[in-house]
Order: structure tokens, then sequence, then C-alpha cells
């Protein structure tokens, strides 16, 4: 069963946003512009968020979701010894697209802080659940791994289309894949969460990426 | 007996879920239900018949996602076919006697229109027309279009079902937990533009539960006057220790439906979670609550892809300034397809609080239809008001209808046969308010009787051809005072008639009425309020005119259309205009300290602010020639904050910042060049594109910016675009660069595709990459002859060019 979530999103990080934009984070002269774009975007947004749980079984680097198989060493790696997966897909919407789209045309300064607030709303709402996921699970003594995604390490990308099926993502929370493996909107995420019976802290986030020269590297981790 | 009567007459029941009733046979996630038709038709009809049995009068075909995008045409056939006769068994075998009808359904293509998504407007239409050609050859009873979230491509499939059969049509919309689309609209807007469309009944299904979707279908009735259907859940799914069932069982379902019947929703049926008992027990339920009594609601209503504007209430304000005429800057703008120069004429009418913007790209010696359509496209991708397109080109008027994306408002048609005869049918297909000009053959009459005379007429025709009069707003054509000093008074008077005696809506161009005089705005604006005071339902105005606003907004609260005065205050604060610095001007140049800035608009462009650039701009150029300005202050400002951009003392939005300051001063060059007649001096062609299947296009566009602020010809082809376009305007526009930029690693082959077409056919030309899945190595072998890591770096590569 593929279960929908409605999710208020918390309020605005904006470290997060000055690192998406590309700018220093301490970078205090920006606060005029960031503040005028939060607030023309304040309460536009809302979370969206589609689900469901699935059992998954590892051999060597094949790994079984049960609505497909996948080969992929990194993400076996991440869900070794889980039972389960919950395989979501979230989206903040198609108001953040037209947003930038908007902006790219009138004031690309603007634009770029459109679209790191649009990171930061998504990372921010696949957080909330994750934590509330997190809740659930620990009261039956369930742990999570970090949030995994078609795309990352040797993960393909193609496994969008079966996420995509397999959670009827365009019906449940709007969001559609184009031709290039694109999600529409922009700002949707799906990813994989490993369940398991015990604690297991694998590197996550910047620290388990191998392009060590990004500029939107996490400095300190 | 057919079910476009039926629905007229009595309360006719939908089925339930397909979807759910097949996962509990054994569909699994991801499995293609449609299959089933084949596999286990035995288990379609029965469920076809459970539903017949329980009361349905429609069952809809399993073919939800029956489209030529999941299936090979040969199966399509054999999976739609299946699906029909599926259905016409079940009809057969259920012993209910009452009318059994057979619905094609026809859910979403799983694919977002551009420009949001990457799918062709127009090849969605040939998605569903495939699907219900194919539908309608089985001998279905009438198209149900459902479970669509986003308004475009519910249009799609309603023109598709249009333009393929003369079948009812049903079309229903899932909503969100916040009342509207995943894509914004509201129901009033879906109803307006639905109905517009000239579809049978208006639904809501899928998504909540129906106390959660009683707000939707309660909206829906009260703008549309044909019949409302309510396809709810059984509520969400939830999880009760460890087992799953959705949140409304059957007895209560049915107890909602009863207040969804008695809120005068006549259809009723069930979505996800729902099945026959669901509907049985509703039948019940609900049998026996009267139908609402037929109200055609006199509504005249126009609507944009997230909301609807009604014209008859307040005084509706239509923003004029899209229209070249009279206009220099903009024809240039029309002649270079320099979009964003339109775009940014629309974004400050909005802001300055129009409810609709006309839309008038008509220029000698350009292709009018293709520009109308483009305009409208590009128009409705950033702005959401509802256009009102203005073009006395009947094909560039189609065009435009049909891309435009809601309930538009048409300017125009007159009493002259010819004109009727052209535009009526448009306006009965695409849907649409037409401003009706009172003139006919033999021009405009005098006297207000003439005019009249002629509205009636138009009415008449109107009804000939299906057009509601309420679809209809009267011109009564505004002459200049100074020609004939009986000229206001006829206008007025046949403004007065046609509205308060015949109650149809009006409309005026207002500032014709000063032609040839000198202060036009002292005449406009006091004929203005007259025109109000005697029933102008509508206004196409200048809004950047502040005598014509205050006039607007001391009417609105004079006649107590301006709860506790709040609009007027806040226009009241306008005033007098300030050109103070907004706030997005922050001033911070630390890094930039030791340099030498000696000019004002050198300071304002490295400080990056836009207003301020623009004034110091003008001001410079009253006594200094535009290259002057150029070269001595806008390009070395740039030059400074690009070393520090590169120098890494100066990051992204700093550089973007200035970038976009040292724009707005060469707007004001570029108006100074045009208004002096000369013509701008450039450096090389530069033709720039996302590739083909990326939609990510802010890297491009920084780019575009920083070229433009050097001084380069720049061709921008947009994002999503083939390598043979991109080849064709490299040939045809003689460049020698063009950069591609590719965000994703399944795009760079498209890039690669392009690159290997232009070393063909356009081996001199240059070709410079970035994107952020690139680097050195890969542009290298991808056969690049530049990889630039940034927007600086494709600018220096260009001038380093240019130089040789």
């Amino acid at each position: 069963m593929i279960y929908t979530e409605f999710f208020e999103l918390p309020s605005y990080d904006k470290g997060e946003i000055l690192r998406y934009s590309g700018a220093k984070k301490q970078d205090m002269s920006l606060d005029g512009i960031v503040d005028e774009c939060i607030a023309e975007c304040n309460g536009k947004f809302k979370g969206r968020v589609c689900y469901g749980e699935f059992p998954v079984r590892i051999k060597d680097n094949v790994i079984d979701l049960s609505f497909v198989e996948v080969e992929s060493s990194a993400l076996a790696k991440n869900l070794k010894g889980c039972e389960s997966v919950v395989v979501f897909a979230a989206t903040i919407g198609i108001d953040i697209d037209r947003i930038i789209q908007k902006y790219s045309r009138i004031d690309l300064s603007k634009a770029v802080f459109m679209q790191a607030i649009g990171a930061e709303r998504i990372e921010a709402l696949c957080d909330a659940f994750c934590d509330k996921l997190k809740a659930e699970k620990s009261e039956k003594g369930l742990f999570l791994r970090p949030r995994f995604s078609a795309g990352y390490g040797d993960l393909s990308i193609e496994l969008q289309r079966d996420i995509m099926r397999a959670l009827d993502c365009g019906r449940k929370i709007g969001v559609t894949l184009n031709e290039s493996l694109l999600m529409s909107p922009s700002k949707s995420v799906t990813a994989i969460v490993g369940i398991s019976s015990k604690h297991c802290t694998p590197e996550f986030g910047c620290a388990s990426c191998e392009n060590k020269d990004c500029s939107f590297r996490k400095e300190k981790l | 007996m057919s079910i476009r009567e039926d629905i007229k007459n009595k309360r006719i029941y939908l089925d339930g879920s397909m979807g759910t009733m097949l996962q509990n046979m054994g569909l699994t996630p991801g499995e293609l239900p449609e299959r089933w038709n084949i596999t286990h038709s035995d288990a379609i009809v029965n469920i076809h018949k459970s539903y017949y049995d329980a009361g349905s009068n429609v069952v809809c075909t399993n073919t939800f996602g029956a489209n030529i995008l999941s299936y090979d045409k040969e199966e399509l056939k054999e999976i739609i076919s299946a699906a029909v006769s599926n259905a016409k068994k079940a009809r057969e075998l259920s012993q209910e006697t009452g009318n059994k009808y057979i619905a094609l359904d026809v859910g979403p293509m799983g694919k977002l229109l551009k420009p949001y998504g990457d799918f062709e407007f127009e090849k969605a239409i040939e998605v569903f027309a495939e699907t219900i050609r194919i539908g309608v050859a089985c001998g279905v009873d009438l198209i149900l279009i459902e479970t669509m979230n986003d308004s475009y491509e519910i249009k799609a499939a309603v023109l598709a079902a249009k333009e393929n059969s003369d079948l009812p049509i049903f079309a229903s919309n899932a909503y969100s937990e916040d009342g509207k689309l995943m894509t914004g609209a509201s129901p009033a807007a879906m109803a307006t533009m639905l109905e517009g469309l000239g579809v049978d009944a208006i639904g809501a299904n899928c998504s909540l539960g129906p106390n959660q979707l009683i707000g939707v279908v309660t909206e829906l009735i009260e703008y549309s006057s044909v019949p409302v259907f309510a396809k709810p859940n059984a509520g969400l799914p939830i999880n009760e220790g460890g087992v799953t069932r959705f949140g409304v069982m059957a007895d209560e379902f049915a107890q909602q439906m009863i207040e969804m019947a008695e809120t005068g929703a006549s259809i009723l049926g069930g979505c996800c979670g729902t099945n026959p008992e669901y509907i049985e027990k509703t039948v019940a339920a609900t049998a026996n609550i009267p139908l609402p009594p037929h109200r055609e609601k006199k509504r005249t209503v126009v609507s944009s892809y997230t909301h609807c504007v009604e014209i008859g209430n307040q005084p509706v304000l239509i923003g004029e300034r899209i229209n070249p005429t009279g206009k220099k800057r903009f024809k240039q703008a029309l002649t270079d397809g320099d979009i964003d120069y339109i775009l940014n004429e629309g974004l400050s009418q909005q802001e300055k609080g129009v409810d609709i913007l006309d839309v008038n790209v008509g220029l000698p010696g350009i292709d009018e239809a293709s520009i109308l359509e483009n305009t409208v496209y590009e128009l409705q991708a950033i702005i959401d008001l509802p256009l009102q397109i203005d073009t006395a080109d009947i094909n560039a008027m189609e065009k435009a209808l049909r891309i435009y994306n809601g309930k538009a408002m048409i300017n125009s048609l007159s009493g002259k046969e010819e004109s009727m005869r052209a535009v009526f049918p448009l306006v009965k297909k695409y849907g649409g308010v037409v401003v009706a000009l009172t003139l006919d053959e033999s021009g405009i009459p005098e006297t207000a009787e003439g005019r009249i005379a002629i509205a009636e007429k138009i009415l008449d025709t109107a009804k000939e051809y299906g057009v509601s009069e309420k679809d209809i707003v009267f011109d009564t054509l505004c002459m200049s005072v100074s020609a004939d000093a009986k000229a206001p008074e006829a206008t007025l008077k046949a403004l007065r008639e046609i509205r308060f005696e015949k109650g149809i809506n009006t409309i005026l161009g207002v500032s014709n009425i000063s032609f040839g005089l000198p202060q036009r705005e002292v005449v406009n604006s006091a004929f203005f309020a007259l025109a109000l005071e005697n029933g102008l339902s509508a206004a196409i105005i200048n809004p950047y005119s502040t005598e014509m606003l205050k006039v607007y907004y001391s009417f609105m609260l004079l006649h107590n259309m301006d709860k506790n005065c709040e609009k007027y205050i806040e226009f009241a604060q306008t005033l007098p205009l300030q050109t103070k610095a907004t706030t997005t001007e922050v001033i911070k140049a630390e890094d930039l300290k030791e340099e030498n800035i000696n000019s004002a608009l050198q300071n304002a462009i490295i400080k990056g602010l836009k207003e301020q650039a623009a004034v110091i701009c003008e001001k410079m150029l009253e006594s200094a020639e535009p290259l002057e300005v150029v070269n001595g202050e806008i390009v070395p400002a740039l030059d400074i904050v690009g070393k520090g951009f590169e120098n890494k003392t100066v990051y992204l939005p700093q550089l973007l910042m200035s970038a976009e300051a040292a724009k707005r001063a060469f707007e004001k060059v570029k108006e100074k060049i045009i208004s002096s007649g000369n013509t701008q001096e450039k450096k090389s062609k530069f033709v720039i594109a996302t590739v083909q299947g990326d939609i990510h296009d802010i890297g491009k566009n920084i780019v575009k910016v920083l070229l433009e602020n050097y001084g380069f010809d720049v061709t921008d082809l947009g994002k999503d675009v083939s390598p043979e376009k991109i080849c064709e305007t490299v040939v045809s526009e003689n460049a020698p660069l063009c950069g591609l930029s590719a965000l994703m690693t399944t795009t760079v082959p498209a890039m690669e595709e392009t690159i290997k077409q232009l070393k063909i056919k356009a081996p001199k030309c240059k070709v410079v990459v970035g994107g952020a899945v690139l680097n050195a190595d890969y542009a290298k072998r991808i056969g690049a002859d530049k990889y630039a890591k940034d927007a600086m770096e494709t600018v220096r590569y260009a001038e380093q060019f240019n130089n040789e």
C-alpha cells in the first residue's frame, strides 16, 4: 500500500540557503535579498510525500526491492543487514519552479537565491519525513539507514522509472519524470531508506560522496 | 435514451474504484493494470458487473493508463477493445434495469507539460486522441477524463475528445488537500475553463474523502452551469496496527455523500478505496434527495491556470501595454525576438494591479501567428493573470487560444458578418469571453441606438453559434471628443443601456477619448470616472497612469467595493511615487575597497544597485555618448567584479547582482540608441542553448546575461533544444561561437550529438560547454572546443576569440 502525507515545512535555514546559492555562509551583506526572497516564498510551499514499505533481499550486489531488482555496490553497502526499505518520493510542488522561472527572466540574482531556497526546502522536507519515520520505527526497536537516492554512487538513475511507477507518484503527489529522468516539479526527491533491527551508522551525506571538489560540499563534517 | 438527457433529469451514479479492487486481487505495485483486461478478463467483467448491480449507471473501462506512452499501438488497440468488451459483457450480465452506460476512462499521461515538464501540448493532444479514437470506435457511450492534476493536461485531453468524437465528455480533476490542483488551479478556474471548452459535466475525483472534497465541489457548483460530479476516495490509506485500510468505511462514506448530494452534486461515485458496497450504500442514502434545480450561472468569467477573474461585479482593469502601437522600443523587441522585454512589460503591469493582460503583437512584416502563440506561451509560464488575446489575424487568434492555459478574453469581433463567422466558432471551440465591437459593415453608428442595434444583432448571431451571452462583453466604442463633441455621450448612453437594461457586460479602451488633445490624462481620467458610473464593467487602460488608478481606487471606495478602505489606503501610500532604492540593494563592496572606483555608475554596478544604475546611467546619457558610458563606466565596473569573482573575493550572487545592475544600465543605453535612430555595435554572434532533454537553465541564463553585458550578440534558444535547431540557428546566424549546457549525465549524450552535428554543418563554429556533470576531460572527449567552469570563463573565452 502506498501512503500519502502532507507536511508543514519547518522554518527557513538561511545558512543553508546561502550555501546552496554559492555565497559564503556568513555573508551578512546578502541578508536583505535573502530575506526578501524568503518573504516572497513564505507559506507558498507545501510538502507532499508518498511512500511504501517493501521487503528487501540482497545477494552479492544485487538488491531485490520487491518491485524491481537493481545492482549497486553502494546501495548494497548502505542496506546491508536491512529487512525492509521505505521508498519515498517528496516534493514541495510546482510553485517554486514558477518563481525560479520568473526571476530567471527578470532578475537572475534572485533566481539563484530562489533556486537555493527550493533546494533547502526539499531537503528540509526529506529531513522532516525521515525524522517522523525514525520516531515511528524506533518505537518498534528499528533503526533507519541514511536515505539513498538513484544517481548516488553507482546506483543507476534509471531506477527512477521503477520508483515512480511503484509509488504511483504522478497520481499521489504530482511528480512525473521526463525523458531525461529529471523530475517535475524540479524540487522533488526520491530515496530509499533502509530499515534494520541493528543500529549502524555508515557514512552519509557529503562524507560518503566521492566528488571531493564539489562546490556545495559541506565544510565541516 | 442518452446520458446527455439523463444527467439533466435524474441523479446518475458512477462506479467506484477499479485500481483498489485489482490490488486486492493481486495486482503488484508497478504492474500495468490495463493488461488485466486481457489476462484477467473475467475478473474485470465481474468488477464492472458488481458496480452495475450496486446501482452504477456508468462504469468506467479499465483504461486509466491506456495510452501510447505505456503501450505500443497494437497492444493499445487490443487492450482498449478488450476493456470495452469487458464492460459490455458486464452490462449484458447485470440484471439491473436502469440505464447502463459505458465510459471510456482516460487518466493522466504521467508527464508534465512544458514549460515545467518536457512534454509538448500538441503531442499531449495526440496521445489522448489515440486512446479516444480507439475507444470511440469500440462503441463507448461517453468519455470520462479523470484524476487530472494539471489544468493544461486536462485541456489537452478535452480538446482531443472534442476533435475525435461527438460523445458526451465528463471531465474531472484531482484536487490536493489545499483544495487546488497540484499545479495551482482553483476549482473556480477549472469550472470556468472546462465549461468554456464545452464539456457535459465537471467533476472532482480521487485524492480525498467526501468530507474534505465538499469545499471543492461547492466551488465547482458556484461557477458551473453544467452538472457537477463527485467521485471521492474512501479517505486516505491509514495504517492501523500493521493493517492498512482506507480511512472512510462504506457506511460513513454514504453518509458523507448525502451532504455532497444536498450541496448540489448531481452525479455521484467513488474513487480509490471504494468498492461496490460503497456505491450501493451511497445509492440507498441519496436516491431520494431531489436533484438541484438547473441553474444557468450568468457569470462572465475568464481564467488563468491558477484563478479566475469575474467581470460584472467590481470593475476589472485590463493592462494595455503589451502592444507595439506607437512604441519604438516595443517594436524593436518584437523584431529582435526579445521576449524578456515583453515579459517585463507584463510583470510590471501585474505589479500595478491589473486583473487581465491584453496581448497584442501585431506588427507589419512579422509572423504574427507564431509570435503571438509564443508570447502567450512565455507569458503564462511566469504570470498567472488571465490574458486577453488581441489580434485581427484569425489564424493567430486560434493558435493563441489553443495554447492558452485557461479561458481567455478575446479581443475582438464586430457586427460584421465576416468577423462573427470567423470568431464565434473559435469562442465555441476553445471557450472565451469575447469583446464585441458595436460596429458593422456600415461603420460605427453615430448614435447610441445604432450601436445597441448592432449589439442585438451580435447577440442573435451568438445564439446561432451556441455562444452564451455571458461570454460577450460589448465595447460601445470610445471616439475622440476632439473630432466629434457628441461622441462621448453616444458611447456612455450605449454603455448604460447595454449594462443596465440588457444586463450584459461592457468594456472600453478608455484613452481613445482624448486623441488629438494636450494633457490627455486629464480627459482620460475624467471620462474613465464617467464610464464607470455609466456601467463600464472592464477598462483597457495604461496602468502606469497614476491619474487612471486614482479614479479606479476612488470609484471602488465610493461604491462600497473596498472593505475598510484597504485597497485605497494601500494605493494612496504609493503616492507620490518613490524612487527610493529597494531593500534588495545591499551596499557591499568590502572586497573591492582598494579598487579605484571613481564614478557613481561604476559604484552602483559594483554594488549591484539596479535602480540606481538605471537612474544614474540615464542621467549620464543626457550629456555623454552611449559608447562613452559603456566603455568608460559599465565595462570597467563589470571587469572589476569579474576579476573579483575569478579571485574568489566576490561570489556568484554578487556577480549576478552586478550583472543585473549593468543590464539595467544597458537598457537605458539601448533606449537612447534606438531613439536616436542608430543601431548598436555588437561583438561576435553567440548562440546559446540548454541541450535536448534538459530543462534546467539557470546556468545558461547566467552565461547569457554576462555575455550580453560584455556586448556579445546573443541568440538564446532556451532549454530542451534539439541538435537540429541549434545547428540550423548557428548556420543561419553565421555564429562563430556556440555555448551548450547540460545538467544531467542523461543529457550529455544530447550534447555530444549536438557537437557532432555542429562539426559537420558549421565546422568553423567554436563550441563552449558547461554544466554540473562536465569537466575538462569529459568536454574534450565529446568534442567540445572549450570547457568553461563558470560564466566568467565563458566570457573570457569569447572575449579572447573576439579579439583574435
